[in-house]
C-alpha cells in the first residue's frame, strides 16, 4: 500500500463531512427559496399586489348567514375575518366536547359485557374511519339536514323544535308558520357539527379502547375481588391509569378535529375557511389571506396543544 | 410432572349466544334494544333502496362518473389499460400463491382464493347489468374479469417454472405498468393528446390517489431521516418542514397551490390545476408519512447503525441495508393508515373545483333532471369508498404477518 492511499482525501474526512453536506443542502435550499421569492417578488409588483394590510379596514361588501358577532356588508374585511374565525371557535369547541362523550362511550362500550354492543362499537369505528369526512359531511347536509321537515311537522320535543330552518331551543314557538326561540342553531352548523363529532368520535373511541387495554387485567380483578362493582373500577381504578395513555392520543385527534373544521364549506357554514376564500375572490389579496388563514390555524392548534399538555401533565405518574 | 394440556369446554354456538347477548338482566334489555333498533333500521333502509330509491341517476351518469369527459372516440385506451391492469393482478395473484410463504401452502385455489374468485365473478357478471350499460360493454367487463382469473390460473400453475432469475424482474412489471398507463390515459407518443381538465370521476380520483401514494412515500422516508439526522440543519429543515405542513388543514394548501404557485413560479411555467393539486396533495402526506416513518426509525435500535458502522459500512448504506428494513417494518401500518386517509383526502379534489368521484357527483346533484337524489348517489360513493379503503387495510395487515420475521408464516430466507 502506497503512503497516499491512507491519507483520507479531505472530501471524506470526518471532520469536513457534515460541514460539506449541509453547505449544499443550504446552497440547495437556499438557491430555491431566493428563486422562489425573487418571482413573488416580479410577479407581485407587476399586478401590483404588493404587501400590504390597509385592505382589511375597507367595508367588506358580502353578508355572513350566520355570526355570533353582529356584522353586516358595511362593516370591514377585518371584521368578517373575526366572525369567521368566531364561527370556526364556536364548531370547534361544540366539537371537542361532542366527540368526546361521544368517543368515550363508544370506547367503553367495546369493553362491555353484552357481546352485540361490543360488535355494534367495531362496526361503528370501521364503517366511520373508512368513508372520508367531506363525503359524510355533505350527507349530514344534503340528506339528513336538508331532508327536515318544516313548519308544523318539524320534529318536536319539549323545550326543543328541530326543523329545516334549524334547531331551536327554549321555548320555541311558530309564528306564521316560522319556528321562532331564544337560542337558533341553523342546520349548516347542524350539519358540520354532527358530521365532525361523528367522525372524530370513531378516532377518539379507538384512543380510549387502547388507553383501556393497556391497563392490567389484574387490576379490573383485584378491584372486583376487594368488591367494587365494574363502573366504580372503571371510574376510580381503570380510568385514571388508562388517562396516561389517553391524554397524548386525545391531543393529536382534537388538532385534527380542529383542522377539519375547515370543511365546513362543504356545507354552507361560513367558517374562517369560507370567509377567507370571499375575500381573496374580491380582493385578489392571496398572499395576505393565506397568511391570515395560516396563521389562525397555526395559534388554534398551538393552543390546543398547551391545554392538552397541560392536562397531560395532571395525569401522569407523579414520582419523587 | 407430565403436563396435561388444559381442559377446553367448547358450549354449542346457541348457548355461546345467549351467554353473550343474555349474561344478565341489564345485558339481556340493552340486547333486546338493540336487536330492535337494528331490525327497524334493516327494514326501513331495504324498504327505502328497494322501493323509493331511484338508482337511475347512476346507470344514466355512469359514463361520467367512471371517467369524467374524457373523449369518447379515445376511451378505447382506458379499456386497454384495465385489461392490462387485470392481467397483471392476476398474473402476480397467481405468483404470490404459486411460493410458499403466503401459509397457504401450495394448493392452486386456496379457500380464500375461491372466495375472492366468486365474489369477482358475481360482481363482473351482476354489477354491468344492475348500472344497464350496453351489452357490448357488458361483454367486456366479463372479458377481463375472464382474463384476470385465466392469468390468476396460469401464473399459479406455471408460475413455479419461471426462472430465478426471470421471477426478480417481475416487481418491475408494476412501475412499467404505471408508466405505460400515464401515457395511455394523457397522451403522446403518437397518441392524442387528453389534457388533464378533461379527465375526471373514478379515474381522476385513482390517478391522484397513486401518484400522491408513490411520490410521498420516499420523500417521506427522507424526511424522517433528515428529522432524526445528526446534521443541525437537515433536521431543523425537517421539522420545521413537518411542523408546518401538519399544523395547516389539507384545504388551506390546496387554496395555496390554485392560488399562490402562479406567483412563486415564473409566467407560464405553472403546471396546470390538476397537477398543482397532486403535487399538493403529495407534499402534504409526505408531512405525515414522515412521522410515521420516524415512529419505526425509534423502534430500532440505535446499537445496529453502530454495529453496522463499525463493520465499516458508510452511514448511507447502514441506513438503506441495516436500519430502514427495520424500520419500514415497524412503520408498515402507520404508513398504510396514512395512505388509506390519502386515498380519502382526494375528496377534497371537489372543494377546489376538480372533478373527481365526489367532484362528479356534486355537478350531477346539479343537475335539475337528478334533483334530490342525493342519498343514491352518496350512498354508492361511500361503499365505494369504504370498500378500497377496507381493502388497503386487511392487505397492510397481511403483508404484516408475512414481513413479520417471528410468524409461522414468514417466508424462510
Amino acid at each position: 500500500m502506497t503512503s497516499r492511499s491512507e491519507v483520507t482525501p479531505w472530501w471524506r474526512n470526518r471532520r469536513y463531512l457534515p460541514w460539506l453536506v449541509q453547505g449544499a443542502v443550504a446552497l440547495v435550499i437556499g438557491v430555491v427559496v431566493a428563486f422562489l421569492l425573487t418571482n413573488l417578488l416580479l410577479n407581485l409588483t407587476a399586478r401590483g399586489l404588493l404587501l400590504s394590510w390597509s385592505w382589511l379596514g375597507q367595508p367588506a361588501g358580502f353578508d355572513l348567514a350566520e355570526t355570533i358577532l353582529p356584522f353586516d356588508a358595511s362593516l370591514p374585511y377585518w371584521r368578517a375575518m373575526l366572525a369567521g374565525l368566531v364561527n370556526t371557535l364556536r364548531v370547534v369547541i361544540a366539537g371537542l366536547v361532542g366527540a368526546t362523550v361521544l368517543g368515550t362511550l363508544i370506547g367503553t362500550a367495546s369493553f362491555s359485557s353484552n357481546g352485540l354492543l361490543r360488535r355494534l362499537a367495531r362496526v361503528y369505528v370501521e364503517v366511520i374511519r373508512n368513508i372520508p369526512l367531506l363525503l359524510q359531511l355533505i350527507f349530514w347536509y344534503f340528506v339528513v339536514f336538508l331532508a327536515l321537515p318544516n313548519g308544523r311537522d318539524a320534529l318536536q320535543l319539549p323545550g326543543l323544535v328541530l326543523a329545516k330552518s334549524g334547531l331551536f331551543l327554549g321555548s320555541p314557538e311558530l309564528v306564521d308558520g316560522v319556528w321562532q326561540a331564544p337560542l337558533r342553531f341553523t342546520v349548516e352548523f347542524g350539519a358540520l357539527l354532527t358530521g365532525l363529532v361523528v367522525y372524530t368520535a370513531a378516532f377518539i373511541a379507538e384512543v380510549v379502547r387502547g388507553g383501556i387495554a393497556s391497563v392490567p387485567k389484574g387490576q379490573w380483578e383485584a378491584a372486583s375481588s376487594l368488591g367494587f362493582p365494574p363502573l366504580l373500577t372503571l371510574r376510580r381504578i381503570v380510568l385514571p391509569q388508562a388517562l396516561r395513555v389517553i391524554v397524548p392520543g386525545l391531543n393529536s385527534q382534537y388538532i385534527s378535529l380542529a383542522k377539519n373544521s375547515s370543511l365546513a364549506v362543504a356545507c354552507g357554514f361560513t367558517d374562517l375557511y369560507s370567509v377567507s376564500e370571499t375575500t381573496l375572490n374580491q380582493t385578489g389579496r392571496a398572499i395576505e389571506v393565506m397568511l391570515i388563514l395560516l396563521g389562525s390555524y397555526l395559534v388554534i392548534d398551538l393552543v390546543i396543544s398547551a391545554l392538552m399538555n397541560g392536562l397531560n401533565g395532571l395525569v401522569q405518574l407523579r414520582e419523587r | 410432572m407430565a403436563t396435561t394440556p388444559p381442559l377446553v369446554v367448547r358450549a354449542s354456538p346457541l348457548r355461546r349466544l345467549q351467554k353473550e347477548l343474555f349474561g344478565s338482566r341489564l345485558d339481556g334489555l340493552i340486547s333486546i334494544a338493540l336487536l330492535a333498533a337494528l331490525l327497524a333500521a334493516g327494514l326501513g333502509f331495504f324498504r327505502w333502496a328497494l322501493f323509493q330509491a331511484q338508482w337511475a341517476v347512476l346507470s344514466a351518469n355512469s359514463t361520467l362518473f367512471a371517467v369524467g369527459r374524457y373523449p369518447v372516440e379515445q376511451q378505447w385506451r382506458l379499456w386497454l389499460l384495465t385489461t392490462l391492469l387485470a392481467l397483471a393482478t392476476g398474473f402476480s395473484w397467481g405468483l404470490l400463491r404459486a411460493f410458499p410463504g403466503s401459509g397457504a401452502g401450495r394448493a392452486l385455489w386456496p379457500r380464500n382464493d375461491r372466495w375472492a374468485a366468486a365474489i369477482l365473478v358475481v360482481l363482473a357478471l351482476w354489477r354491468p347489468m344492475a348500472l344497464q350499460l350496453t351489452i357490448a360493454i357488458q361483454v367486456r367487463w366479463w372479458g377481463i374479469a375472464g382474463l384476470l382469473l385465466l392469468a390468476r390460473w396460469a401464473a399459479g400453475r406455471y408460475g413455479p417454472a419461471i426462472p430465478q432469475a426471470c421471477r426478480r424482474l417481475i416487481p418491475l412489471l408494476w412501475p412499467l405498468l404505471y408508466l405505460v398507463g400515464m401515457v395511455l390515459i394523457s397522451g403522446g407518443l403518437g397518441l392524442v393528446q387528453v389534457p388533464p381538465s378533461e379527465w375526471g370521476g373514478l379515474l381522476l380520483t385513482v390517478l391522484m390517489a397513486t401518484f400522491a401514494i408513490l411520490l410521498c412515500f420516499p420523500l417521506g422516508v427522507l424526511l424522517a431521516l433528515g428529522r432524526r439526522s445528526e446534521l443541525p440543519l437537515l433536521r431543523w429543515g425537517s421539522v420545521i418542514y413537518i411542523e408546518f405542513i401538519r399544523g395547516a388543514p389539507l384545504i388551506t394548501l390546496l387554496f395555496l397551490g390554485q392560488n399562490i404557485l402562479g406567483f412563486l413560479l415564473p409566467g407560464g411555467l405553472s403546471p396546470d390545476r390538476v397537477w398543482r393539486a397532486a403535487w399538493v396533495l403529495t407534499f402534504f402526506a409526505a408531512a405525515y408519512v414522515a412521522e410515521a416513518v420516524r415512529s419505526g426509525l425509534v423502534a430500532v435500535p440505535a446499537g445496529q447503525l453502530e454495529a453496522a458502522r463499525s463493520l465499516g459500512l458508510p452511514v448511507p448504506l447502514a441506513l438503506v441495508h441495516v436500519v430502514l428494513p427495520q424500520a419500514l417494518r415497524v412503520a408498515l401500518p402507520a404508513t398504510v393508515g396514512q395512505f388509506i386517509t390519502l386515498l380519502q383526502d382526494t375528496t377534497l379534489l371537489s372543494l377546489i373545483g376538480l372533478l373527481d368521484l365526489l367532484g362528479t357527483a356534486r355537478t350531477v346533484m346539479a343537475n335539475p333532471m337528478f334533483l334530490g337524489k342525493n342519498a343514491e348517489v352518496y350512498l354508492v360513493l361511500a361503499i365505494l369508498f369504504w370498500s378500497c379503503c377496507a381493502a388497503l387495510g386487511l392487505g397492510s395487515r397481511a403483508l404484516e404477518t408475512r414481513l413479520n420475521p417471528h410468524s409461522p408464516s414468514a417466508p424462510q430466507a
